[in-house]
């Protein structure tokens, strides 16, 4: 019967393995509701911030504000939107491969990497790169700030206005539904126009105290609200991963017990089997 | 009917206001300025303080808002709204943690490995304890 206690045992811890990717799940299915209602929450404002910028890019300012104009790349910078933890399925794998082909496009041409980070994961993932980290925000937790990103946006444009920086581009992964989650790239400056009609009317606003001062805040508020879409986005599809991949887990646990429970009746059998015919043997004996 | 123009007050976390205003007045860093429909286009910086509009019907609407940009077109006015209080050593201050926190991870590798390491040897030493447990145990049934 050791063979069967064996088994019982390990039925036992399984089915305690299995207690807990359920409730991870349960929570995961929550916490991505909760994720998806921030994240909708702050699409007006990004709404709003775009078509001021589609605005601005239509004024005939005399001044052009140095995060509109495209220079040659010498060095590029990145911000990788990851994770802190774990157990999400292959969600940052994804987003790390997908940038890590980018990086050797970098690389290739010639271009040299700086980067920023938010989410644990990917501060990991860079230091085993060897990657240069400006900055980095990580444990900003299941309901992040703008107040929280503010530091890492900051170092990023303080390098790209110094000119340390050429181009920046942005890494995470983007929620399509709770099955589906793209990894993204996207450049983050200067700002690609998405090709907006010109109209013909010669307008230009009135700056107020005076466009440089005002251009300077508009556009630091409009990467800080793509960078914080951004981290929704990336947010909502770690919760989705999770889900998805403690359900797996789940059911995985239950095929397994199940086989167990197989083996462990068959073990039975046999050991109730061979005690009837060592009876029936030693009767005959006798 | 009083003229209206269209009022949005946003933030980076969520709406706060969209509806038909007959006027809006904000407080921009150089003074409250008061905007009338059909004002000529104006793009200036917030500080702290109220925004007020006056609705359709003569009610007035107030937010708070740290601080933040007042954009305004011909038929709309927006209000993007920071939100937190926002200064420039504060957000200076914040970059400089950013750093820090990059610089710390950075010296922590080493730790990071030996702590990595030690867990090895740990679960290794239990795994070695379990057994001994168990051998003591089956020799103690014997």
């Amino acid at each position: 019967m050791a063979a069967a206690k064996e088994i019982r045992s390990k039925i036992k811890s399984i089915a305690n393995t299995q207690k807990i990717t359920r409730a991870m799940e349960m929570v995961a299915a929550s916490k991505m509701r909760r994720a998806l209602e921030r994240r909708n929450a702050a699409r007006p404002y990004a709404l709003k911030m775009r078509q001021v910028i589609a605005h601005i890019a239509q004024a005939h300012s005399e001044y052009r504000h140095p995060f509109m104009a495209e220079r040659e790349a010498k060095r590029v910078g990145l911000l990788l939107v990851s994770t802190d933890r774990g157990l999400c399925g292959g969600l940052n794998t994804n987003l790390f491969r997908s940038v890590l082909r980018e990086m050797e496009g970098w690389d290739e041409s010639g271009l040299e990497l700086d980067a920023c980070v938010i989410g644990n994961k990917g501060s990991m993932f860079l230091r085993r790169l060897g990657t240069n980290v400006l900055g980095q925000a990580t444990h900003v937790g299941d309901e992040p700030r703008v107040a929280d990103l503010v530091g890492v946006v900051r170092v990023l444009l303080a390098a790209y206005e110094e000119g340390r920086l050429d181009r920046v581009y942005m890494a995470y992964n983007d929620f399509v539904n709770s099955m589906i989650q793209r990894p993204r790239i996207e450049q983050l400056l200067p700002f690609v126009s998405a090709g907006e009609e010109v109209l013909d009317v010669y307008w230009d606003y009135l700056y107020e105290p005076g466009a440089p001062e005002v251009l300077d805040r508009v556009f630091v508020r409009y990467v800080e609200s793509l960078v914080y879409q951004a981290v929704m986005e990336n947010g909502a599809s770690e919760q989705a991963a999770r889900m998805v991949a403690m359900k797996a887990a789940t059911d995985n646990a239950g095929t397994l017990i199940d086989e167990l429970q197989l083996a462990y009746n068959k073990a039975r059998q046999a050991a109730i089997t061979q005690e009837i015919s060592e009876i029936v043997g030693g009767a005959a004996a006798v | 009917m009083a003229l209206t123009t269209q009022l949005d007050v946003v933030s980076a976390e969520r709406e706060i206001f969209s509806g038909e205003v007959e006027m809006v007045f904000a407080p921009a860093v150089e003074g409250e300025v008061g905007i009338t429909p059909g004002h000529s286009a104006l793009i200036t910086t917030l500080a702290p303080g109220e925004v007020r509009a006056v609705m359709a019907g003569g009610e007035e609407e107030s937010f708070y808002v740290s601080g933040g940009i007042l954009e305004v077109q011909p038929h709309v006015v927006t209000v993007l709204s920071d939100t937190a209080l926002r200064a420039e050593d504060v957000d200076e201050a914040a970059a400089a943690a950013a750093k820090e926190q990059a610089e710390q991870a950075l010296h922590d590798r080493q730790a990071q490995i030996d702590y990595a390491k030690a867990r090895a040897e740990l679960a290794e030493a239990v795994a070695q304890l379990r057994t001994l447990e168990r051998m003591r145990r089956r020799s103690g049934r014997a």
